[in-house]
């Protein structure tokens, strides 16, 4: 699956995109917070506050609880700020 | 159906105008809202926009359509820039038309409300003194204007 991150959540982890193999058991756009935090102290400082954090599933704004079988694109980033 | 364009390019929104109501009859209302980048007490050089392509272009036509199904628009037109921008140039131009101003007045709010609050831009300061600033937050004030037209 395709990651791809923006703004401070882009610079927090070190990298704009990458491409994972997900392990099993990954329901939720949470879990998958969940399950990136434990890859190094890089992710836990872009999720320190998982509340702040925003998740889009092929281009479309979603919540924590949303299910990500199927998504080809998953994006991690700040509220939003332009206008 | 809406115009939107994604680009670094500045635009010129007296231009945009004439082109939404040039060669009609129906329009009677058109509504430009232009955002521009300010210095803020002149600490700023710049700002610098990010975007996630893509999602900006969809995001965008989404809250367009929303606006077109709950107004009586004639024309919609959104521009928003990314890049570097330098104090006094534009970011942003919403445009809307309709028969009436009411229509195109709210319309235009609606569309800088949710600009503001869900289209996938962030803005970062560039200092006077030639060093990057942080990135700015994100305002509940913003929210709350959005939240009007739940």
């Amino acid at each position: 699956m395709k990651l791809v991150y923006f703004a401070w959540v882009r610079e927090r982890i070190g990298r704009a995109d990458e491409n994972v193999d997900l392990p099993e058991g990954l329901v939720t756009v949470a879990d998958l917070v969940r399950w990136l935090k434990t890859r190094g102290e890089e992710y836990e400082y872009a999720f320190e506050n998982e509340a702040v954090v925003r998740a889009a599933i092929d281009h479309e704004h979603v919540k924590p609880e949303a299910p990500i079988a199927g998504a080809r694109e998953i994006a991690f980033f700040p509220p939003m700020t332009g206008g | 159906m809406a115009t939107i364009r994604i680009q670094a390019e500045p635009f010129d929104a007296a231009a945009e105008t004439a082109a939404l109501a040039a060669g009609r009859g129906d329009v009677g209302a058109t509504v430009a809202f232009t955002g521009f980048c300010r210095d803020e007490g002149g600490r700023l050089s710049a700002l610098e926009l990010e975007h996630y392509p893509g999602m900006a272009e969809a995001e965008i036509a989404r809250i367009a359509a929303a606006a077109e199904v709950r107004w009586p628009l004639l024309g919609l037109t959104v521009i928003h820039r990314f890049g570097l921008i330098r104090p006094g140039e534009p970011i942003v131009l919403v445009l809307a038309a309709s028969a009436h101003r009411q229509a195109a007045f709210e319309a235009a709010e609606f569309m800088m409300d949710y600009l503001k609050t869900s289209a996938p831009f962030w803005k970062r300061e560039h200092l006077r003194d030639g060093t990057t600033g942080s990135w700015v937050e994100a305002k509940g004030s913003d929210d709350a204007a959005t939240g009007r037209w739940a």
